[in-house]
């Protein structure tokens, strides 16, 4: 169980530690605002308020969507790291070297999409990144796909130490994820939930990252040898089993800092059961063997398959919805919870996270992804989940850490007013997808129907406002991140 | 009714029961209840927390079932007996569609595949709702089998990102009414 003092010892970050951390968070915000900008420009394109040329909209989106992906996975693999460490004994060098391959794997891909031109889409669905009609050519094409490898390496590079680090300390993964206590026997109460978490994240990104491996090592021959040309379908099967991984992986790493951090604002306990050990054995499964709902219209899919896909994607709800979201209610409930940045923070990336995935799942059945499928609908519900839901556990992890090196939570009206933009810039933006999912308008087109212009400008309006409130936190945080921590001094406790 | 707007509004309303969820928590949240009462709400919690298992494994046993029998989509290796065939061709960024006028009320069926890359055959009737959709995949066939209820001008849009042209990709079908002649 974690211990209910607000800043404690053990996680107090060695000096080598604190400035890989820094390094890893600052570079995260910094990329989330400009990604955000880059996501601002698309939407003010289709809004018709910026005078954006379809070429560039689309090597945008394939930066925005690359860049966002890339920048969740990488700040979300610092909390794991921040709550793991405490339990288990990971190496440094695993940490930087993710971070070293991250940032090579990320100049690769800048290079690939805006001096290189490749606009193939963060899915670089074969036979695409092959098929450019001379926009780019094979080369960037590679610089991308060989930016993703270097990204995917760092990633596995982390969990293979992680994966050794649970295992010395208690004896295979299997424990680590809790199997042992699934059918009987007295859970150990302290057993660590970032270790279950982290476990679960470990095993299913790990074979996601090596399903992209294979894909990406396949186009990579196709891109030299087009004589060898590949399975179309076989290829979509890889390519979304590890996108939907990667992606999802994020909020599996993230929701630790909820875990960890909301029981010591609430002051009440929240010790794992046998539920919480069930929900994420099974979700380790599901998460693993959802990813044909990507492909529900495509009809040459094996009909199991795509049955598979509605049924796991209903299935992936419970955990949600019964264990975390409603672990989490119960925790704050009558719990005399302060109200301070990292604790609202937490609270609404649960909501953003249960709330979010109702129009997944919706979305998840075969004859809703019929006249939903590509549309904006899509964009609409992964915002939602990422944006108020992924987004705000890594906040809450970072507002945190600012308070207990002045050792008092943050909480002021600047930062306050933020989260106040973010909230309200941030749901109106995913309902105005939403909404523009339900009325068919397509996603992933760089012009719009004239009907479709409304809804892109109540979204365009709705991301300034939101943008506005990152801001606020990423100038907040920065600043906080790097001023001298108060407990390099125990001595001295500050402010 | 149109579907999407039986989505959206189910959408809505449980996107509103999560968000009353936390509202409920929330405004719960600033009183500490004492120890006796905590254990006494802690029951009540755990009960609260079987009825919805219930609740919702019942709720999602009963959409599966009715949503996946019959499988909404058509068999795709036997012949789908309809009286109009329509193959569809999508190309950078063209759509080759061997038939564009077509009749109400008649079953149509649509084998559609690509030359190039990935397109996304979807079919938008006149009101500006898509009405159907498959991918268009080189190496592969996928068979729509639909029926027309409204006349009409349908427009074809590709919705699967198939590069810098993309949204051009667009052509008209013309559905014409029982007796009208197509
Ligand atoms: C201010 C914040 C943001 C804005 C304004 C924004 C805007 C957009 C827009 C306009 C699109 C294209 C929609 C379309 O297909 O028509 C898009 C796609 C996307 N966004 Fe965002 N976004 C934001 C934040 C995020 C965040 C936090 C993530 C986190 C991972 C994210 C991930 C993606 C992805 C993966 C795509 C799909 C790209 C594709 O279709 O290839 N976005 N975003
Ligand atoms: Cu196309």
């Amino acid at each position: 169980m974690s211990s209910l003092e607000l800043y404690p010892l053990d996680e107090r970050l060695p000096r080598g530690e604190r400035v890989m951390f820094n390094l890893y968070m600052i570079t995260a915000l910094l990329l989330f605002v400009l990604m955000m900008l880059l996501g601002l420009t698309m939407r003010m394109t289709q809004a018709e308020w910026t005078p954006v040329l379809a070429g560039m909209f689309y090597k945008i989106m394939t930066m925005h969507g690359a860049g966002m992906v890339g920048t969740m996975s990488l700040a979300s693999t610092a909390v794991m790291w921040f709550f793991l460490r405490k339990y288990v004994s990971l190496h440094l060098w695993a940490f930087v070297s993710n971070y070293v391959l991250f940032m090579l794997g990320a100049l690769c891909i800048i290079w690939a999409v805006f001096i290189g031109n490749f606009a193939s889409a963060w899915t670089f669905l074969y036979p695409l990144p092959v098929h450019s009609m001379g926009l780019w050519s094979s080369g960037a094409a590679a610089a991308f796909m060989i930016g993703y490898l270097l990204i995917g390496v760092g990633m596995l590079l982390f969990y293979l130490d992680a994966a050794a680090a649970i295992i010395r300390r208690y004896g295979n993964l299997g424990r680590g994820l809790g199997l042992q206590w699934l059918f009987g026997g007295t859970i150990d109460p302290t057993h660590p939930k970032a270790v279950v978490a982290g476990t679960m994240v470990i095993i299913a990104n790990s074979l996601g990252i090596l399903a992209g491996a294979v894909v990406l090592v396949m186009c990579l021959i196709n891109l030299y040898d087009p004589e060898i040309t590949l399975n179309a379908l076989v290829v979509k099967n890889l390519i979304y089993w590890f996108g939907h991984m990667i992606i999802n992986a994020t909020i599996y790493m993230g929701v630790i800092a909820v875990y960890e951090l909301l029981p010591r604002y609430t002051g009440k306990p929240y010790g794992i059961s046998r539920p919480f050990l069930w929900s994420w054995a099974v979700s380790t499964v599901f998460v693993i063997i959802v990813f044909p709902h990507h492909l529900l219209m495509d009809y040459a899919e094996p009909r199991w398959m795509l049955v598979m896909g509605q049924i796991i994607s209903y299935a992936a709800g419970f955990p949600v919805f019964l264990v975390t979201a409603y672990g989490v209610l119960t925790n704050i409930h009558r719990s005399g919870l302060r109200w301070k940045m990292p604790s609202m923070l937490a609270v609404l990336a649960l909501f953003g996270w249960a709330a979010g995935i109702v129009p997944a799942i919706i979305d998840g059945t075969i004859s809703v992804n019929r006249v939903m499928h590509n549309t904006q609908w899509v964009p609409g519900h992964f915002h939602f989940y990422l944006l108020l839901g992924v987004l705000p556990m890594i906040l809450t992890l970072l507002y945190h850490v600012v308070g207990s090196r002045r050792r008092a939570p943050v909480n002021s009206g600047a930062d306050r007013t933020g989260l106040f933009l973010y909230v309200v810039g941030g749901i109106s933006f995913c309902m105005a997808f939403l909404y523009a999912g339900h009325v068919s308008v397509a996603r992933r087109f760089a012009v719009h129907l004239p009907e479709w212009v409304p809804t892109d400008r109540v979204g365009s309006v709705a991301a300034m406002v939101l943008i506005l409130g990152m801001l606020v936190f990423a100038v907040r945080i920065i600043v906080g991140l790097l001023k001298a921590p108060a407990d390099a001094d125990p001595s001295h406790p500050a402010g | 009714m149109i579907f999407q707007n039986v989505i959206w509004a189910i959408t809505l309303t449980g996107m509103g029961l999560v968000a009353l969820g936390f509202v409920y928590a929330i405004t719960q949240a600033g009183r500490p209840a004492e120890a006796a009462e905590a254990a006494r709400v802690n029951r009540r919690s755990i009960t609260l927390r079987r009825g919805l298992f219930l609740a919702l494994l019942l709720l999602g046993i009963g959409i599966a079932w009715a949503s996946l029998r019959p499988f909404p989509i058509p068999p795709q290796h036997a012949p789908l007996q309809a009286t109009q065939v329509v193959d569809v061709i999508g190309h950078q960024w063209t759509w080759d569609v061997s038939q564009t006028h077509l009749k109400v009320g008649e079953p149509v069926e649509f084998r559609v595949t690509a030359s190039d890359v990935n397109h996304g055959f979807a079919i938008y009737a006149p009101d500006g709702r898509i009405v159907t959709q498959t991918q268009a995949m080189p190496g592969f066939t996928n068979k729509i089998l639909y029926t027309f209820d409204t006349p009409g001008t349908y427009r074809i849009m590709c919705l699967e990102y198939c590069g810098v042209a993309h949204t051009g990709m667009t052509t008209e079908l013309e559905v014409a009414a029982a007796g009208d002649k197509p």
